[in-house]
């Protein structure tokens, strides 16, 4: 094993490279501020000489009217914590390199930030909208965009309050929907832009066998049962043979960054249940978490033990649908995600009793929780955790692990190997079925997770069948950590004092991570000391991991491509946020 | 027993002949019928849409309600249950697919994000309701409804369908023509319907910024 | 291929199969349409059957449980309703997606606000029933709701609340949050009787 010491420890790259790095001195921020014409050499030099090989997030920041921040996230794929550094340009005519070349995990990324904010990366291989349509007019994430229901810059609203009456903001909008056309626009002389751009992106392989064969284009998506949701591949098949695939995303783009600017830190909460609407508690565990960090403040003991509990229970529910609506993609319609599903019911009921309601649970507060445990609720947690959930989950094991359409469906397919899910950024299930142990909960603890004892599950195919046993495994040391955590819990508050709706939080930038059922969920705060954040950023696991959707697609059967994008687990409201 | 649904009210029938023979109108029956075997559409759009999957499995199952088949082709669904929020990249595609669906035809809006735009109204992307596209038969508030009060959303349509006249249904008409202009992704949404008002507005904006910056440089001389 | 693990499979659900029966026989009438019948199905051992037949059967909802806000107005003698309601307007502030809208009342003599709304409406078609509205309320005036059975035909007319949509007895909210109820009311009277106290022990 390496040296902890080296693991964990971040090198004083402003001290190696003097000339183009700098430290980032603002109070409230970390990291490393790198000149834009160094950026490939450093990227290069921190994968191979400093073993940052994991691009986790890109994203970028609009510090109105003076510049841009392009921010990245990195680390060591052995485990420690997060590198943060970043590029400034210039807000007239940004333009910066593309990292693909070394970290092809930014495909996606970079795309959504040309998308939100029209910073180019040059040599990009394939720069498109990716969450809005091409022809779009307009950067939404730039401070001085306006949207056509645009009211006030943030939160709360002056009309509202004390002579607040209610209209509908159509009525205020000239074509009284939500709609907003650059001045002059004539819609009888718009083309639209055609999916030529995407279609065109499809690449043919060279044909070696010299016979000449002709390829089709396939569709799935946006409306298929198969697909999860609103997700689109358009697929380039040789007879049944995938030759070459692309997600096509943003059909529920529902402009969570843009809102959650506008809204105040506390209101973005119940925003998060609805990012991965599977999950909520482990969307308000990230979230509270960044914002803490910023604070400076840590919940008490029982209410990070509740914490703990709920994010697991929420784990276990997760997966259990996963592997049911995998079944379907393989087509046992219906029966295992029934099992499943009744599973998932009983944990909800949970979360109904404990927060107010089955999927949006809105339950964490920066500082606590929302409430303490309703009487009689603990007891019930713990006839699941001990008796009901590894009972049904072994016999889910039974149902599905040996049985032989399951094992000729899935092994061997989608392979993702350990290089390339590194390089791909895939993280979670995903990355640990390649043979990466890699969880946030051992490699970099956040609240109380170092107290408990759990495995972390890898297995070394990267197949289909390998990311169905290690959510199996995990459901099953999900279940531990429960165990222990009941035995644990102690009395006491959950709050500090009084949950106020104005927090105050001080300037400063900050990343709280944690291990949801998809991966690594991160959240990206930066504050400027107002009541509502300057950039609210989500690191989107199911987003990230379609960047190898292409890959673990190619050569395989159309049939197989429905399988495999079951087996990567998107929720279709975090991919496209 | 008498089948409420079925049997024409204010007919008496012998009481030993209860159990085989129902009086009713064609009406009755048309209505009867179709009620009882709502086939929804299987289409989600978003949080909701799960919730749509949890009424459809074991703990609350609407196939008891005979709506067991759902269909992800529009071609065999008599139902929409429009699911989730409503964004403009997504909403040619619906109307497309409720275009595809024959008559007669029912949407049912999940949701306050269908119903009216909901928590994401204000976002750039979001169609506040899907109503201004398609015409929706019942709104279900919540967010996410439960799936209980989905449930009784389903069956307040189909109270609704029971009280429809067959004479008067127009998908019969011979003139009956509903299909709904595919919207147009432009640089914001663009509604077929929509041309004249967004040409004179767009006019409009243009002059008042023309005039707007000719004063401005006038102050500025 | 051999079918081993498919016939195991199939052993599986022909056990679920046969529990619905087994249980059936075990629980006897009781089972169906009874609160203890649908208490079963819901706790964590339940088995077989497990489908909760709405309408005829309902899931109780627990007292946590949240859907459109209301607000709560105490009745006095001669049917007079007093709106607990203060037009304060912090829910109106924390409220994330902004549906509610608040006039306070002004007294017409003066132009001095008073504390009273005079009118109060929230959008339920933006409402996200995140509960903040009911969690940061000073004055317990307004509540999450239970009654989730309000689908309608039109929205256009009936889906911005108004105030006498809104109102609702506090006997009402006496009966959807018991314990809630429960510990306010109690945290009430010894602020009374402790507010009384220190009047007479200033009398005297
Ligand atoms: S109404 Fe609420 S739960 Fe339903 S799609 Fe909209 S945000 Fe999600
Ligand atoms: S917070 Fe309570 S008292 Fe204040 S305006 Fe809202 S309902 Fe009224
Ligand atoms: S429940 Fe939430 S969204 Fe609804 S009115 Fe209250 S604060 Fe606003």
């Amino acid at each position: 094993m390496s040296d902890p010491i080296l693991v964990s420890t971040i090198p004083d790259f402003h001290i190696l490279y003097p000339e183009n790095v700098h430290q980032d001195e603002r109070p409230g921020y970390t990291g490393f501020i790198v000149q834009s014409p160094f950026l490939l050499e450093f990227a290069k030099a921190i994968r191979d000489d400093w073993g940052y090989d994991f691009l986790t997030s890109v994203t970028a920041v609009d510090f109105f009217p003076e510049t841009f921040e392009v921010v990245y996230h990195l680390f060591r794929s052995l485990g420690g914590g997060v590198l943060t550094f970043k590029v400034v340009l210039p807000r007239e005519n940004p333009k910066i390199d593309s990292l693909y070349n070394i970290f092809p995990g930014s495909e996606l990324q970079e795309r959504e930030v040309y998308d939100m904010y029209g910073i180019v990366f040059v040599n990009h291989p394939d720069l498109r909208r990716i969450l809005l349509w091409e022809g779009f007019a307009g950067w939404p994430l730039r401070k001085d965009w306006k949207e056509a229901y645009f009211e006030e810059e943030s939160k709360p609203f002056s009309s509202r309050w004390p002579n607040g009456e209610a209209v509908r903001s159509e009525s205020a909008n000239p074509f009284h929907a939500n709609l907003k056309y650059p001045p002059g626009f004539d819609p009888e002389k718009w083309i639209p832009d055609g999916e030529d751009a995407l279609y065109m992106g499809l690449k043919q392989p060279e044909n070696s066998d010299g016979m000449n064969t002709d390829y089709m284009i396939v569709n799935l998506g946006p409306q298929h049962p198969s697909t999860h949701g609103v997700f689109r591949m358009a697929a380039l098949v040789d007879g049944e043979t995938v030759v070459d695939l692309k997600p096509v995303v943003g059909y529920l783009h529902r402009n969570h960054e843009k809102i959650g600017e506008r809204n105040t830190y506390l209101q973005n909460m119940p925003f998060t249940d609805r990012i991965d609407y599977i999950n909520a508690m482990s969307n308000n565990f990230g979230y509270a978490l960044a914002v803490e960090k910023l604070m400076g403040i840590k919940p008490p003991e029982r209410a990070e033990y509740i914490r703990v509990i709920m994010a697991e229970l929420s784990r276990i529910q997760s997966h259990f649908m996963v592997t049911g609506f995998l079944l379907n993609d393989l087509g046992a319609f219906f029966t295992p995600a029934l099992y499943a599903l009744k599973e998932r019911e009983l944990i909800l009921d949970i979360f109904e009793e404990v927060s107010g309601s089955r999927m949006m649970c809105n339950y964490f507060r920066f500082g606590g929780l929302a409430r303490d445990l309703p009487e009689g609720v603990l007891k019930k947690i713990h006839d699941l955790a001990f008796n009901r959930l590894p009972r049904k989950i072994d016999e889910m094991d039974e149902l599905l692990t040996e049985n032989e359409i399951v094992t000729a469906r899935c092994k061997g397919i989608g392979i993702l190997s350990a290089e390339r899910a590194i390089a791909l950024s895939a993280v979670g299930p995903i990355l640990r079925a390649s043979g990466v142990p890699y969880d946030i909960r051992r490699a970099d603890p956040y609240s109380i997770y170092d107290r408990f004892d759990f495995d972390v599950i890898v297995r070394y195919h990267g197949d289909i069948y390998d990311r169905y046993l290690v959510r199996i495994e995990e459901m099953r040391e999900s279940a531990r950590i429960l165990q222990q955590a009941i035995k644990q819990i102690p009395e006491g508050p959950i709050f500090e004092g009084k949950s106020q709706y104005q927090v105050k939080v001080p300037p400063g930038e900050s990343y709280g991570r944690v291990e949801g059922p998809r991966g690594e969920l991160g959240f990206y705060v930066v504050s400027n000391g107002q009541p509502n954040p300057v950039r609210y950023h989500i690191r989107a696991p199911s987003f990230i991991n379609l960047t190898g959707l292409q890959e673990m697609c190619r050569n395989e059967k159309i049939a197989d491509a429905v399988a495999i994008l079951g087996s990567i687990d998107i929720v279709l409201g975090e991919v496209d946020r | 027993m008498v089948n409420e649904g079925l049997n024409k009210p204010g007919v008496d029938i012998p009481e030993e002949m209860q159990n085989q023979v129902a009086i009713t109108t064609l009406d009755r029956i048309y209505n009867w019928s179709r009620s009882k075997s709502l086939w929804p559409m299987m289409f989600g759009l978003a949080c909701c849409a799960i919730e749509m999957m949890i009424t459809a499995s074991s703990r609350f199952d609407f196939s008891r309600f005979g709506m067991e088949v759902m269909r992800p082709s529009p071609r065999q669904a008599d139902v929409m249950l429009v699911s989730g929020t409503v964004t403009k990249k997504m909403i040619p595609q619906i109307v497309r697919l409720y275009n595809q669906m024959p008559e007669p035809r029912y949407v049912l809006a999940m949701g306050a994000c269908a119903s009216g735009g909901g928590p994401f109204k204000e976002g750039y992307n979001v169609v506040s309701g899907v109503d201004k596209f398609i015409p929706v038969d019942i709104y279900v508030p919540g967010c996410p409804p439960t799936p209980q009060a989905l449930l009784h959303g389903l069956i307040t349509l189909t109270k609704k369908i029971e009280t429809e006249k067959l004479s008067e249904a127009e998908w019969y008409r011979k003139d009956f023509e509903e299909e709904i202009p595919v919207p147009i992704l432009g640089p914001d949404l663009i509604d077929p319907r929509n041309f004249e008002r967004i040409k004179q507005v767009s006019r409009e904006q243009l002059e008042a910024k023309v005039l707007d910056e000719s004063i401005s440089t006038e102050d500025t001389l | 291929m051999g079918i081993r693990g498919i016939i195991k499979g199939l052993g599986i659900t022909f056990k679920h199969l046969f529990e619905t029966y087994s249980e059936d026989l075990k629980q006897g009438p009781d089972r169906y349409k009874t609160a203890e019948g649908i208490q079963d199905r819901l706790s964590a051992d339940t088995k077989g059957i497990f489908t909760v037949q709405y309408p005829e059967e309902k899931i109780p909802v627990p007292e946590a449980f949240r859907y459109i806000p209301f607000l709560i107005y105490d009745e006095l003698e001669g049917g007079e309703r007093d709106i607990r309601c203060t037009s304060c307007g912090i829910c109106a502030k924390v409220c994330p997606p902004q549906c509610i809208w608040i006039t306070r009342s002004v007294n017409p003599e003066t132009g001095r606000p008073i504390p009273k709304p005079e009118k109060f409406f929230i959008d339920i078609d933006i409402c996200m029933n995140c509960g903040y509205c009911a969690e940061y309320c000073p004055f317990e005036a307004i509540r999450m709701d239970h009654d989730y059975e309000i689908a309608g035909f039109d929205r256009m007319n009936h889906h911005i609340y108004d105030m006498e949509k809104l109102l609702k007895p506090a006997s009402y909210y006496a009966k959807t949050h018991p314990v809630q109820y429960a510990e306010e009311e109690t945290a009430r009277l010894e602020k009374e009787a402790k507010k009384a106290a220190a009047q007479a022990a200033k009398a005297a």
